[in-house]
């Protein structure tokens, strides 16, 4: 690198435009990589002029896999793909098998899906907004915020048993009913989490370093979010109204009453401002899901579908036949096809599932929306500075896990 | 003017007369099969057309069918913005034709191809950087075919002498099982060796 040690007898360099662009290798052991991205950029000088992610080095052949298994064994394969928000991905699949087979959960599982699936929001962009700020130089967000996201990892386990891959949505409605005094302690945990939010924003919003960092870095007008296949904040932050919460509400979304920030530039720093009002968005459906959270069941009533009570598997018979049927041969789904999406955290999550009438599904392609935003980076990039690219990856809220799937 | 899925299906049907070769509306999703050279076309006429206005690419991804003479559906999931609607567009084809790529049209199309190319073996016509994207550098065959075994043909692993990563051809460490749970009252209908007399499928 360093032209003083050059030889001596080196033609001296008649023209600056002789001075070629060079390659340089970001990751895939780069802290600011968000995992196992490798960025091959070239470069001139500071500036990108093509970066080409090779990515593929987390691939764990989870379509392949799925094709092997059975409905259920299937569903903790999607807590593992973007493993910051796993509920969210569970969702999809859920919703996807259940628009097959016909069935419609019972209200109380569509809250607590409703409900867990925006603790998973506030759970994945408390991560993103406090990584992003970590990679462009802020350390102390990352520990405020992951003291929150500990209470929310907790509020998993009690419902699940699991704080990270939980398995908790299935299709039918939810594994296990809510835990005594869960709710009451997510209604504190609201009361206390929009105080942290301003906190952060107080960190971090107007902060001379980070809007130095982000504003005008890695803009997207809305006709290119568009075209690029963007979905969720990154295609809000860029000016384009659209969740698909609003849009196809799914589960008891459509009960709910909540706001869809969009940003106008649709550059880091907007993305950056409507991943936080999200969060706020995030806990006003919370706290309208416990106070209007319905009673009954958790799951739908039809035993070929959903496992009997242990208790019940302790005296009958029947309810024992079912659960060994249930945990071996699954069900079977009737033959069809259907696209589901739902709006993850990072945006438009969707599940294309072939089913062929048998106990497993023929084809499931999962659409991951980081897939999306990745792509674009070569064009985003393209003329930003080295460190800007750390920037814009932050923004973008890359996650391997669903991108290699 | 949001048009009802049906209406789009027509529309497309009348707009590309030659070119549809199947449509269907099923669980309130439509699905239409173009000819494969075709696809461009009825994909600029979707994202342009003002009743339709398909304007994200929300998803291309290849579905293996090795019994059938042109093996791979090749699916397009579009969705539009301005009317809330989706629509599935479908292209069947082999291991050798090629399929227009979509990139003129919509630019998340790239890495959608690139995948299918990777995991399927599907050769896109045209495509700015048809390479291999999820599996790894010099890998060899199409995973998500339905005759590419799921434990893969190699494996790696680190080698203290050679001091490097090597393939070596998978070993496994107990037989490869997969687990049929099917009910043999409902599931099977395979004849078994002496039974034959009894007539077969569905006999008792």
């Amino acid at each position: 690198m360093s032209a003083d040690a050059a030889p001596v007898n080196r033609p001296a360099i008649a023209d600056e435009a002789a001075i070629k662009s060079f390659t340089m290798n970001f990751g895939p052991q780069h802290p600011a990589a968000h995992g196992v991205l490798r960025l091959v950029l070239e470069m001139d000088g500071e500036v990108i002029e093509r970066a080409d992610p090779h990515i593929g080095l987390l691939h764990r052949g989870t379509e392949k896999l799925i094709e092997y298994k059975t409905y259920i064994q299937a569903t903790p394969y999607f807590d593992r793909l973007d493993y910051v928000s796993p509920m969210s991905q569970e969702h999809a699949f859920a919703l996807a098998v259940e628009k097959l087979m016909g069935i419609t959960p019972p209200p109380r599982a569509q809250y607590i899906r409703v409900m867990y699936a925006e603790i998973t929001r506030i759970l994945n962009h408390l991560l993103n907004l406090t990584a992003f700020a970590l990679d462009v130089g802020a350390i102390t967000p990352l520990l405020w915020g992951f003291e929150e996201r500990e209470k929310l990892m907790e509020f998993y386990e009690r419902a699940s048993g699991a704080r990270l891959h939980a398995n908790y949505f299935r299709p039918g409605g939810v594994h296990q009913d809510l835990g005594p005094g869960l709710l009451e302690d997510i209604a504190a945990f609201c009361e206390q989490f929009p105080k942290r939010v301003d906190d952060l924003e107080r960190l971090l919003t107007e902060n001379r370093i980070f809007k130095q960092r982000t504003v005008d870095i890695g803009r997207m007008t809305r006709e290119q979010a568009i075209d690029w296949g963007f979905s969720g904040p990154m295609l809000r932050a860029s000016g384009v109204p659209w969740d698909l919460r609003k849009a196809q509400p799914y589960d008891a979304y459509g009960e709910m009453d909540f706001d869809i920030p969009i940003g106008k530039n649709g550059d880091c720093w907007d993305r950056y401002l409507v991943r936080m009002e999200e969060m706020r968005q995030s806990l006003r459906i919370i706290r309208q899901c416990i106070d209007n959270m319905p009673a009954g069941p958790h799951m739908v009533d039809d035993r070929k579908v959903a496992p009997p009570p242990r208790t019940e598997m302790k005296s009958s018979m029947e309810a024992l036949i079912h659960h060994f049927k249930l945990y071996t041969e699954g069900y079977h789904v009737p033959a069809g096809e259907t696209y589901t999406a739902v709006e993850a955290p990072k945006g438009e999550f969707g599940v294309y599932v072939v089913a062929d009438g048998s106990n497993r599904p023929y084809r499931c392609k999962i659409r991951a929306p980081g897939y999306a935003f990745l792509q674009s980076t070569d064009f985003v990039s393209r003329g930003h500075m080295l460190a800007d690219v750390v920037a814009i990856i932050g923004s973008m809220d890359i996650v391997f896990g669903e991108i290699d799937r | 003017m949001t048009q009802p899925l049906e209406a789009v299906g027509e529309k497309v049907a009348a707009a590309f007369p030659q070119d549809v070769l199947h449509r269907a509306l099923a669980l309130d999703e439509l699905m239409v099969t173009v000819r494969r050279e075709a696809i461009v076309r009825v994909l600029q006429f979707l994202r342009d057309d003002r009743d339709c206005r398909f304007d994200v690419l929300v998803d291309i991804c290849g579905v293996d069918y090795p019994e059938r003479p042109e093996r791979f559906e090749v699916v397009y999931n579009l969705l539009s913005l301005t009317h809330n609607q989706r629509i599935r567009l479908k292209v069947n084809t082999d291991e050798q034709s090629p399929v227009p790529s979509a990139t003129p049209v919509y630019s998340a199309a790239g890495w959608f191809e690139r995948e299918c190319w990777d995991m399927l073996g599907v050769y896109f016509a045209d495509h700015p950087d048809l390479r291999r994207i999820l599996t790894d550098y010099g890998f060899e065959g199409h995973p998500l075919r339905k005759d590419f075994p799921l434990t893969g043909y190699v494996e790696v692993r680190y080698d203290e002498e050679q001091k490097r990563v090597v393939y070596e051809p998978v070993k496994l460490k107990q037989e490869f099982r997969s687990f049929d749970f099917l009910s043999p009252w409902e599931g099977m209908n395979t004849i078994l060796p002496g039974d034959e007399k009894a007539g077969g499928e569905g006999s008792p």
